[in-house]
């Protein structure tokens, strides 16, 4: 897994406690509302984004920055890719 | 002959109005779906819920995306107490809640002390008031919520809710407000509230029992209750009680455009059943005179018991309730009617008569005639008619041997 510090987002949606899979449908709803280039910030405490989110960028396109831990939730980076 | 019926019960539940239960026929037949289902079926299920989101979320001036279906009101506030403690259980374990609260809000206290919490219970004064004065004093550096009911079912006193958010903000605290028995009843309004959270339920105002709601201001984190699917954006699983929340909100439509009138005709029926039993012998009212509910009188009569008082009452047709909860045993005393300082002889004879919409004027005559008559007969025959004598007090009501 990718550890990042200081990405700058441009949209950030906090989505801490809600259930799995709206690490995904928010994902998907949210990333239709950037433009290509622009950067999405995650928070959520669901592990199993370590897996789905990464999986869900390299089938759709975009680009998975990484991820940066705080101590209750996780962040993860999205850049929306140009297709 | 058939025996005059009057329900004077309405803070129990109150009967559906003939529009919600029109809206909500079509989602028990035809309009089957389930919301998550990518059909048409499911699209329309989709479409009515949230149709109705906008409109509950238009009763209490929230957005729809703050309004989180529930089954009940007890569920909405369980959801609310106990997510947000654990939310935010980082920044600390300690929560205030009133003695006036419901036992949905006692009781998930409870279970948060036995999970480390740290739980104060707020005392109020003879009318039922929290003191905001008083939470200001019991916050510490561990406060990270607050939980004040808007408006006892009990005693009907309203509480200053804008005044408790005021102290909360100044220490960041979450603040909760149970107004399951408001919602509807008179103008909710979570931004003028200023609080966090808030619970409702549909069957204080006319719609479905099994439909309930949980404010939960936008950007607060909440841990879920029930876990499972994504229904209510992943925060309250369980397929949603379709034709319940359409008629939620039909109910809540119907609720703000007659609110004003609902409360100028309730309004004067109380009033006349407060001032008749001022008139009664050893009869007192519970609560606030002016800060209350519109459609309730809540009294505790001397020398005779709530129970005692219901049955007789019901014979003639009024149906009505006591504060206090019968056990087979031994019959308590009402803790939110202790709370307020009202001595345990005297809480045993509490009564509470909440109106709506299908009480008539003649209906109140009526009670306004049997009740002192009820209470004359009860008095005659009691034990306890020339005082209580040496009973105990601390809600019990065993006579000393």
């Amino acid at each position: 897994m990718k550890f990042v510090e200081n990405v700058k987002p441009d949209v950030t949606t906090d989505i801490v406690y809600m259930m799995c899979p709206m690490h995904l449908l928010k994902l998907e709803e949210q990333i239709k509302e950037l433009d290509p280039g622009q950067i999405l910030e995650i928070m959520t405490d669901y592990d199993g984004a370590f897996e789905d989110i990464p999986a869900w960028c390299r089938k759709t396109g975009n680009e998975f920055l990484g991820v940066q831990e705080s101590p209750d939730f996780f962040k993860f980076y999205i850049k929306k890719g140009t297709r | 002959m058939i025996m005059k019926k009057c329900y004077f019960d309405h803070v129990a539940t109150n009967p559906l109005h003939p529009d919600v239960l029109e809206s909500m026929m079509p989602y028990f037949t035809e309009e089957f779906g389930n919301p998550l289902s990518v059909y048409e079926y499911g699209i329309k299920a989709k479409d009515a819920i949230e149709a109705a989101r906008e409109k509950v979320a238009a009763l209490v001036h929230a957005k729809p995306a703050e309004i989180i279906y529930t089954s009940s009101g007890a569920e909405a506030n369980n959801f609310a107490l106990r997510g947000m403690a654990l939310a935010r259980q980082n920044e600390g374990k300690h929560i205030l809640v009133s003695r006036m609260e419901h036992h949905s809000i006692l009781n998930a206290a409870r279970f948060l002390e036995k999970s480390d919490f740290t739980v104060t219970y707020l005392p109020v004064d003879k009318s039922g008031f929290v003191d905001p004065d008083t939470v200001k004093k019991m916050i510490t550096k561990e406060t990270t919520l607050i939980s004040v009911t808007h408006a006892s079912s009990e005693v009907g006193t309203i509480e200053q809710i804008k005044e408790i958010v005021k102290v909360a903000k100044e220490h960041n605290i979450i603040v909760h407000t149970d107004a399951v028995a408001t919602t509807g009843n008179i103008p909710v309004d979570v931004q003028d509230l200023g609080v966090d959270l808030l619970s409702m339920a549909a069957h204080q105002f006319y719609g479905p029992k099994g439909a309930g709601a949980l404010y939960v201001k936008q950007g607060t984190r909440i841990v879920p209750l029930i876990y499972g699917g994504i229904q209510e954006s992943g925060r309250r699983a369980g397929t949603e009680n379709v034709p319940a929340i359409v008629g939620m909100g039909k109910a809540a439509e119907l609720a703000k455009a007659e609110m004003q009138k609902r409360m100028e005709y309730l309004r004067p029926l109380r009033d006349k059943i407060i001032d008749t039993m001022a008139n009664v012998e050893r009869v007192y009212l519970t609560g606030d005179r002016t800060a209350r509910l519109p459609g309730h009188a809540s009294f505790c009569v001397e020398y005779i018991e709530g129970e005692a008082m219901l049955l007789l009452l019901a014979a003639k047709g009024i149906f009505s309730a006591s504060g206090s909860a019968c056990s087979s045993k031994a019959l308590k005393a009402s803790p939110v009617l202790l709370s307020m300082g009202i001595p345990s002889g005297l809480a045993q004879g509490s009564i509470v008569f909440s109106l709506g919409m299908d009480n008539t004027p003649e209906d109140v005559d009526y009670l306004s005639n049997e009740f002192p008559a009820v209470i004359r007969r009860l008095r005659e025959i009691s034990p306890y008619a020339q005082g209580w004598g040496d009973r105990e007090e601390g809600g019990s009501c065993t006579v000393k041997k």
